[in-house]
Parts: C-alpha cells; sequence; structure tokens
C-alpha cells in the first residue's frame, strides 16, 4: 500500500444525551476508538448494520461534526486539530455523496446553483467560466446542459443523485465520502449510479471512503473493507480477503446472513441470536462478546485490541 | 395440492387529475396450497397494489378494481360482501407491512392489539384471547414474552416489532400469509432471523405465503415459484431454480445482471437504459419495448401473451413466441 491519503487513529465521538426526570447526562459512544486509513485512489467500504457508527465516521472524517477524541490525518495534517477557519480551504479536497437525493438537494436552487455554489464558495472559478464548467460537470456524470435550468423536483432519484455527484465533484476534490449513496435507489438505477462512481474514480483518481450497508455494494465497488460493529472497527482487511476468508466472527456471521443468489444453496447455520446492544450502554470487554458463539472468559472483561495478524489484515478479536 | 389462490386478469387502476393509471394491467398467477410465491420488480411496478387488491383494501376513490377475478378457495373474492371480506381478512388470509412500527398501534399494549385479532375471529374472552397472544409470541421466540404483552411498541426493537407483526398475524391460522418487504427496514442479521422464522411458521402451521420483495436474493431463500413484475404486468414466471438460472425476459436479465451480489465478483453491472414508463400513459405493445435491445416487429404493436419455454417456465415477450420462431 503506498502512502495514505487519511488516516483515522483511535478516533472518538461520543454523543451527550439527558436521560431520567434528573436530567443526568450519560453519553452515546456512537464511534469509540476506530483506526483505519485509505490509501491514495483505493475504495475503502465501511459496512455494518444501523447505528454502528458508520455514518459518524463519514461526517467525523469530514469534521461536520467535532470528534471527542483522536486523529484524522488528511494527507498529514490533523484536521481533529483544526478549528474552522482553518479546516474551510481545504474543504475543497474532500467532499461527500448523502443518501437521501429527496433531501439532499435545495428545492428552491437550480441544477446549476447547486452545483456551481461550491466553486463560488472556494473560488475556483471566474464568471464567465463558470457555466462552461457546470456543464462540463453535468456531462461528465451523465446529465445534458439543457438540464441546468431545472429544479430537483422535475428528476427522478437517480437523476437527483447524479446531480449530488457533480456537485461533490465541482471542487475537484481527492477524497470523497459516499454515504449509502445507492441506498434509496432501485437496483437498477444504483447499477448505473454505482458504474458511475467507479468509472469516475478511473478518469480523475478519486479516493472512496464508501459506507453502506448492504454487502453485495460494498464487495462490488471496495478495494479494502472495514467491518464495523458497536461503534468499533471488528476487521479490516483487502476485499479478497474479506469475502474469501472472513475471520472475525462478527463478520462471518454478517456475510451468512446475506441470502445467497443461488436458490439451491442452503443457509449455512450460523445465524446470529438477538438484538444489537444500545452504545449507550455497551457490553464490557468485547462489545460482541453477547451474540458470539466462540466468546470465552476473557472476553466478558478484556478489550481486544485491534491488531495487525497477516500482511492486509487486521481484526479485533481474542480468538 | 390444489390451487389455493389463483388470481386472472386482474386490472387495477387509478384515477387522478383526469388521468387513468393503469397500476395493475391484466395479472394473472396461482398460488397452490403451502406455496411460497415470491413477486419481484422494481418501485412502482404493482407488487403491493397486487397485494392490496387481494385484500380489496385499495383506497377508493382513487383506486378501483375494474377488472379480472380473485378466487381464493374457490370463492370469488370480488363478488364477497363487504361482511364477508372483513371475516376473512386477518382469518384467511392476512399480511405483514414492511414497517412494523407503522403498523402496530403506538397506543396500545401488545397483548391488547393482539388478543383484539383473536376475539374478533376466534369469538374467544379476552382472558383467554391474551394467553393465545401469550402463545403466540412464545412461538415466534419471543423471550419473557408475559412482559413483552404489556409493553407498548416503541420499547420493542424492529426486530421484535415484527416477530409480534407475525404473531398476530398467524394467530387465527390463516391459510394464506401476504409479506410485503417483510425484513426491508431490518438490518441484515435480523432480517436472517425473521426469514427463518416465517420458513417454520410456514411449515408448522402450513401457511402459503405470498413474498412481496425487490430482493432477489430473499426469494431465492424462501420461494418456490417466482412472478417478475414490470409496469404493472407480469412479464415471467417460473419456479426458482429456472428463472435464477436462465432469466428469459430482457427485463428479468437486466435485473439479475444489475444486481451487485455477494457470491460473485463483476467488473461492471448490467445497466438497464431508459426510464420505467409513466403508467397513465403506457407503450403501446410490450411495455418494456423502449428499453428493450432485441425488440423487433411486433414488439410496439401487440402486448405479448405468455410464451410457455418449458413446462413451469413462462415468459411474455416475443422473443420466446412463434413469430420469433418462424422467422
Amino acid at each position: 500500500m503506498n502512502e495514505p491519503m487519511l488516516e483515522i487513529k483511535n478516533l472518538k465521538k461520543y454523543f451527550p444525551v439527558l436521560r431520567g426526570w434528573r436530567q443526568e447526562k450519560s453519553f452515546v459512544r456512537a464511534v469509540d476508538g476506530v483506526s483505519l486509513s485509505i490509501a491514495r485512489g483505493e475504495t475503502l467500504g465501511l459496512v455494518g448494520e444501523s447505528g454502528c457508527g458508520k455514518t459518524t465516521v463519514g461526517r467525523l472524517v469530514l469534521k461536520l461534526i467535532e470528534p471527542t477524541g483522536g486523529e484524522i490525518l488528511f494527507e498529514g495534517k490533523n484536521l481533529a486539530s483544526l478549528d474552522r477557519k482553518e479546516i474551510h480551504p481545504l474543504r475543497q479536497a474532500f467532499q461527500i455523496i448523502f443518501q437521501d437525493p429527496f433531501a439532499s438537494l435545495n428545492p428552491r436552487m437550480t441544477v446549476s446553483e447547486i452545483v456551481a455554489r461550491p466553486m463560488e464558495i472556494h473560488g475556483l472559478v471566474e464568471h464567465a467560466q463558470r457555466n462552461d464548467r457546470t456543464i462540463r460537470l453535468l456531462e461528465s456524470v451523465g446529465l445534458r446542459p439543457e438540464h441546468l435550468t431545472r429544479y430537483p423536483h422535475e428528476f427522478s432519484g437517480g437523476q437527483r443523485q447524479r446531480i449530488g455527484i457533480a456537485r461533490a465533484l465541482a471542487t475537484q476534490p481527492k477524497l470523497i465520502v459516499a454515504d449509502e449513496p445507492t441506498s434509496a435507489l432501485d437496483v437498477s438505477v444504483q447499477a448505473q449510479i454505482l458504474n458511475l462512481l467507479k468509472q469516475l474514480q478511473n478518469d480523475l483518481g478519486l479516493t472512496y471512503l464508501f459506507i453502506s450497508h448492504n454487502i453485495g455494494v460494498i464487495r462490488h465497488i471496495s478495494d479494502r473493507v472495514a467491518v464495523m460493529y458497536l461503534g468499533k472497527v471488528v476487521e479490516m482487511a483487502e476485499k479478497k480477503m474479506i469475502f474469501g476468508s472472513p475471520s472475525h466472527p462478527y463478520t462471518k456471521a454478517l456475510l451468512a446472513a446475506v441470502p445467497s443468489l443461488d436458490p439451491r444453496k442452503k443457509r449455512e447455520d450460523v445465524i446470529l441470536e438477538g438484538d444489537v446492544p444500545s452504545p449507550m450502554n455497551p457490553p464490557s470487554g468485547c462489545r460482541f462478546h453477547t451474540r458470539c458463539r466462540y466468546a470465552l472468559p476473557k472476553c466478558y472483561d478484556e478489550e481486544p485490541f485491534f491488531h495487525q495478524v497477516e500482511e492486509g489484515r487486521w481484526i479485533a478479536c481474542h480468538l | 395440492m390444489g390451487t389455493l389462490l389463483s388470481i386472472k386478469n386482474l386490472k387495477t387502476h387509478f384515477y387522478s387529475a383526469g388521468k387513468t393509471v393503469r397500476a395493475l394491467d391484466g395479472v394473472t398467477f396461482e398460488i397452490e396450497e403451502g406455496g411460497a410465491y415470491g413477486l419481484v420488480g422494481e418501485t412502482g411496478c404493482g407488487k403491493s397494489v397486487t397485494a392490496l387488491s387481494i385484500l380489496r383494501l385499495i383506497p377508493s376513490p382513487p383506486g378501483r378494481i375494474v377488472d379480472g377475478e380473485i378466487r381464493f378457495k374457490g370463492r370469488d373474492i370480488l363478488r364477497l360482501s363487504e361482511d364477508e371480506m372483513r371475516s376473512t381478512r386477518g382469518k384467511e388470509i392476512s399480511m405483514i407491512f414492511q414497517e412494523p412500527m407503522t403498523s402496530l398501534n403506538p397506543v396500545f399494549r401488545i397483548g391488547d392489539q393482539m388478543a383484539e385479532v383473536i376475539m374478533l375471529h376466534q369469538r374467544l374472552e379476552r382472558s383467554r384471547a391474551t394467553e393465545n397472544a401469550v402463545r403466540m409470541l412464545e412461538r415466534v421466540h419471543i423471550p419473557d414474552a408475559t412482559r413483552v404483552v404489556r409493553q407498548f411498541p416503541h420499547q420493542l426493537s424492529g426486530g421484535m416489532r415484527q416477530r409480534v407483526m407475525i404473531a398476530m398475524e398467524l394467530s387465527c391460522h390463516p391459510s394464506l400469509l401476504i409479506a410485503d418487504e417483510p425484513t426491508t427496514a431490518l438490518d441484515v442479521t435480523i432480517q436472517a432471523q425473521i426469514l427463518q422464522l416465517i420458513k417454520e411458521m410456514k411449515k408448522e402451521l402450513h401457511t402459503s405465503i405470498l413474498l412481496i420483495t425487490h430482493d432477489l436474493g430473499i426469494v431465492a431463500e424462501m420461494c418456490d415459484r417466482v412472478a417478475v413484475m414490470y409496469a404493472g404486468s407480469i412479464v415471467e414466471e417460473a419456479s426458482v431454480e429456472e428463472i435464477f438460472e436462465h432469466p428469459q425476459h430482457p427485463y428479468s436479465q437486466g435485473l439479475w445482471g444489475a444486481i451487485p451480489h455477494i457470491d460473485e465478483e463483476k467488473k461492471t453491472l448490467a445497466v438497464i437504459p431508459g426510464m420505467v414508463p409513466d403508467l397513465s400513459n403506457p407503450p403501446a405493445g410490450c411495455k418494456f419495448h423502449p428499453r428493450c435491445r432485441f425488440r423487433f416487429d411486433p414488439c410496439d404493436k401487440l402486448p405479448p401473451p405468455l410464451f410457455q419455454v418449458s413446462p413451469s417456465h413462462f415468459v411474455s415477450c416475443y422473443l420466446y413466441g412463434e413469430a420469433r420462431a418462424h422467422e
């Protein structure tokens, strides 16, 4: 792996909540000590179930929310220690694509305003070239110049997602955080968007942090995959390793839970029992021990380190 | 094994703003007793409208079943009186919905909601009905069922709520369970639990299942027959093995090719060009023809009938018709 573009170390985000009639303060530990790195030009897939903290990681990386602790090194600079003003000029290098193409576009702005806005904010183009550049952006995502003057409601979900992608590309970013960009879309439209994202990555050398709960999508788009459970990364490895020989018991269970497309194939019997525990009061020791079929006595009170077990694979498990 | 439900040429239309939306445009299929039938397709293809039509729950206005026949255990559902229909719903045919939070009433305790259904259909007293409810909750593997009957829906997790829904719907031992995207709102590990539960219940209670989903993996796991819907019509129908091995209709092929899947890697995903047609003004002939790369002469003139390509495999496409064979 070459020089990492983004490296996060022991990243934490606790959200305060007030509970009970006494309004006692407690914390939801949404992200609780996550470390990972993304190399230039690669796609890291971040997968996990709802509430595991994957979206929070995405927002922290972009500094849309302030971390409680840890470091975010973007090309060597620690974003966690910078304030709003200092971070502003850096923002053009990292952008986001949101999940909901209906909520993430301002309904009162035309497509050209939406796409040109990031360029204005960062003062990237002269007024005269703005239109040209916007048209080129739209064309690169498969929209046409006549779409410029239309409003978001005139478009289908897939087309709106294309507008969102054009907006993210407007500042010529290096890193794009894609937070469930296709989960609101039908499979045939999802295929178009995934193909587009791959092609843009090829053409522009983009780096993606791709967040999704859809394991098929993660397998398709990622080079490496990190699996999250209750605010922690439990396994991170090359895609081939994750899907060929998953190592952490949670990864195994997660992959086994996905229905196969082969009707003759019978599901192996590794269905996880129970629900995900609350991140407000996570289990002691390994957070997965309450549902893990291999749990050892020490899993109950000793938290496993996230460590490298072989070339290209990191894991947090006592086994 | 006989036929439990047979639908012939069902047409459900919606009328709004002077336009007629042909949500179902002649749907025909049959569910065997004890069978599990999968209905797949993308948003707006008419899967859910089919389910609501079977239960006669199409909101009217704007909707109306304009033509066709729905025979359930030999009786034509469309000719039942509203009273007869009410005793069929929930007792003989029940339905679980996608969002378990919105289908449970937030202001009633779980036990009371379940008891109401049982009291209504089985004419039991409240205390007996509540006992039944507890037994049913235990059957769907809810731990501590006596406590859960006193809880409210918001106190349960999504997976638990869906278990409650399943317990409620199966408490009167219906012959047909319609499951409309029963796991779409759930995480995969919870989805696996719920699918397992539905399979188990089907076996124990001999309930037939109509499963509506956009997830082909779920169909492969659960169903024995599958119909693919597009723009209000069934374009292909076959046994689950045949359709997964050889999808024949160009739309089915596109759909299967578009799925990024965990079992195999594809370099690029197949893409179906264009968009789903506007059902108030659908294209003439085969509704898929504007997006189809194999279209030829007859496609834009007459809607294709279902052609039989093997004893249990039907495709509504001229590629498999005699017209093509003679060329």
